[in-house]
């Protein structure tokens, strides 16, 4: 089973609410744990895995054969994100613009365009315990995270109960981390905040044709989680757990400790939830 | 004219609580929310819309049935996966997967793939009691992020220009990614607002080292410090070596929440040590935005 964990807003408990439900399913059930932040991956500070494998992720860039090149100026009208620019007697290439579509280098009348690679960032893996652990970490002025989460989630062992912790908002690296999976929890906390990026959230799922399921997080704080449920009735989206407003967690995480940890009998809570997310995909 | 983006890498630190104190504080600024993906400023800042645009931009591919032989020449080419076959044996485009790039319009032998021009959001021009305020909402699932905040920010500094303001406050997105890219260049500071946990700690090195690389002078504020004060003395200690003045050392608060329940600025909802705090804090940044 493959279960995402997003929010749209950042700072929900995202990253709390997917770890602790790993530690919960080992050692009975085998997870494999995703961190598809790659701008900011935090689950390791939390799982504490052993890194046993590092790889560097390099995206395609086209590289110019200026003794083939008649700066003709096809690639540059045929680039769709302006990352070729054709002066005079030299190609410019952009390359924090391109998206590696290849389009430049295949469309080439003078086979002039050949493709090499460029780190973007790179993937470690490891264990946390029983959990098979796997993050990307983008590299620091690298503006384009899609290609980095994909290759990432191309190691995913879908025979495995996969959780991953997606980054925050609804756009194109919250999609490529979402895509493929079979269920979505989705994060909330009963503030204007959070109610109205979970709307958002749950409409990037709802688009993408992905079961849903609402963890009310800081449930106490302000007045209460009244309109998050108002909100989830209305969708149909069903509300699977709830975690109270507690300073007490707040300084276990502050610490790097999980809910397990702190709170050892909360195991029997995420073990629940997992029971019932299975229960709504039989 | 100067400009000051309100960014954390982290979310959820309380960068668009401290932008709304500062938007109530500030005299003469515009106000700008370039966290377009999930944007929230607007629930604290209660604008009255009075400019709505659409935002166009970026393409996706479309296939033309009547045209189409189902070849599929252009299905290994596309290195986003969003083209496949389905059980009759058409092709057709998966629209969250497409990137716009092309290559399949530029191939497809049958000239059966239009390249549609898509309506990726929206942005909107405000009024509030705090000034102008520029603000969008970019569409569910859309891409091109970076481009709408541009374009926000670009309709910040005019109306700083044509209304005389001196400054453009700025709550910007979480991440290092393209969008914070977008807020960060060209600006005159950026306030990194971080919180004394492993993951505020982590967050708030790689943005700083973002900040560094665009050359953007930062200074940086720990909120909710005494949850962990060990923490908060040795981002503190990191921030110094660095040269990176911590302007403001904000209390755990739950009063904060309840300002963000009730949608009002927190200066506003009630006057105690964290809002002395605050006040303090955007005098320093003023005087260090003034600053050459």
């Amino acid at each position: 089973m493959i279960i995402s964990v997003a929010s749209g807003k950042g700072g929900t408990g995202k990253t709390t609410i997917a770890v602790n439900l790993a530690l919960a399913l080992q050692p009975d059930h085998p997870v494999q744990f995703l961190d598809c932040d790659v701008e900011e991956p935090n689950a390791h500070f939390f799982l504490k895995p052993r890194i046993e494998e590092f790889r560097e992720v390099l995206t395609p860039i086209p590289e110019i054969d200026d003794s083939l090149c008649t700066y003709c100026g096809r690639c540059a009208e045929v680039c769709a994100y302006n990352g070729l620019a054709v002066v005079k007697s030299a190609v410019l290439v952009f390359s924090e613009l391109c998206h590696g579509c290849g389009a430049c280098s295949l469309l080439c009348p003078e086979k002039a365009i050949r493709e090499v690679g460029k780190r973007i960032g790179v993937i470690e893996s490891g264990r946390a315990g029983d959990i098979r652990f796997i993050h990307g970490r983008l590299d620091i002025g690298q503006a384009m995270s899609p290609p980095l989460i994909r290759a990432l989630k191309k190691k995913m062992d879908p025979s495995l109960n996969v959780i991953i912790d997606a980054p925050p908002g609804t756009s194109c690296p919250v999609i490529e981390s979402l895509k493929r999976s079979e269920f979505c929890l989705l994060v909330t906390e009963p503030t204007p905040f959070g109610l109205h990026d979970l709307e958002l959230a749950a409409g990037a799922a709802k688009e993408m044709k992905i079961p849903r399921g609402v963890v009310i997080n800081r449930a106490s704080l302000g007045n209460g989680d009244g309109e998050v449920r108002d909100f989830c009735a209305r969708e149909g989206i069903p509300i699977l757990m709830t975690v109270p407003f507690d300073r007490k967690i707040a300084e276990a995480y502050s610490r790097g400790e999980t809910i397990l940890e702190a709170f050892p009998a909360c195991r029997m809570a995420f073990l629940g939830l997992f029971e019932n997310i299975r229960k709504l995909l039989s | 004219m100067k400009q000051i983006v309100v960014i954390s890498g982290k979310g959820g630190t309380g960068k668009t609580v401290m932008s709304a104190c500062f938007a109530s504080l500030a005299r003469n600024a515009v106000l700008a929310d370039v966290d377009v993906d999930a944007s929230n400023l607007h629930l604290l800042l209660r604008p009255e819309i009075q400019e709505r645009h659409i935002f166009r931009s970026g393409r996706k591919a479309g296939i033309d049935a009547e045209k189409c032989t189902a070849c599929g020449i252009c299905l290994p080419l596309c290195r986003f996966s969003a083209l496949f076959k389905d059980t009759e044996d058409k092709v057709v485009v998966e629209p969250l997967s497409c990137e716009g790039c092309g290559i399949c319009f530029h191939i497809c032998p049958e000239k059966a793939v239009e390249l549609e021009t898509q309506v990726a959001g929206e942005w909107f021009v405000s009024k509030t009691k705090y000034g102008p305020f520029v603000h969008a909402r970019l569409g569910i699932a859309e891409e091109n992020s970076g481009k709408l905040v541009t374009e926000v920010r670009k309709k910040a500094r005019e109306l700083a220009a044509t209304e005389a303001r001196d400054l453009v406050i700025m709550d910007g997105a979480p991440g290092i990614g393209c969008p914070v890219i977008a807020s960060l260049t060209g600006t005159d500071l950026a306030l990194i607002v971080t919180e004394p946990t492993p993951s505020g700690r982590h967050d708030m090195e790689r943005i700083i080292g973002l900040a560094q690389h665009f050359k953007i002078r930062t200074a940086c504020c720990i909120n909710k410090f005494d949850l962990n004060l060990e923490n908060s003395e040795e981002i503190e200690r990191w921030c110094g070596e660095r040269a990176i003045r911590v302007v403001g050392k904000i209390a755990f608060d739950a009063a904060i929440p309840e300002s963000v329940v009730r949608g009002v600025p927190y200066m506003e909802y009630t006057s105690n040590s964290s809002t002395d705090d605050i006040r303090r804090m955007w005098s320093v940044l003023l005087e260090l935005i003034d600053r050459p």
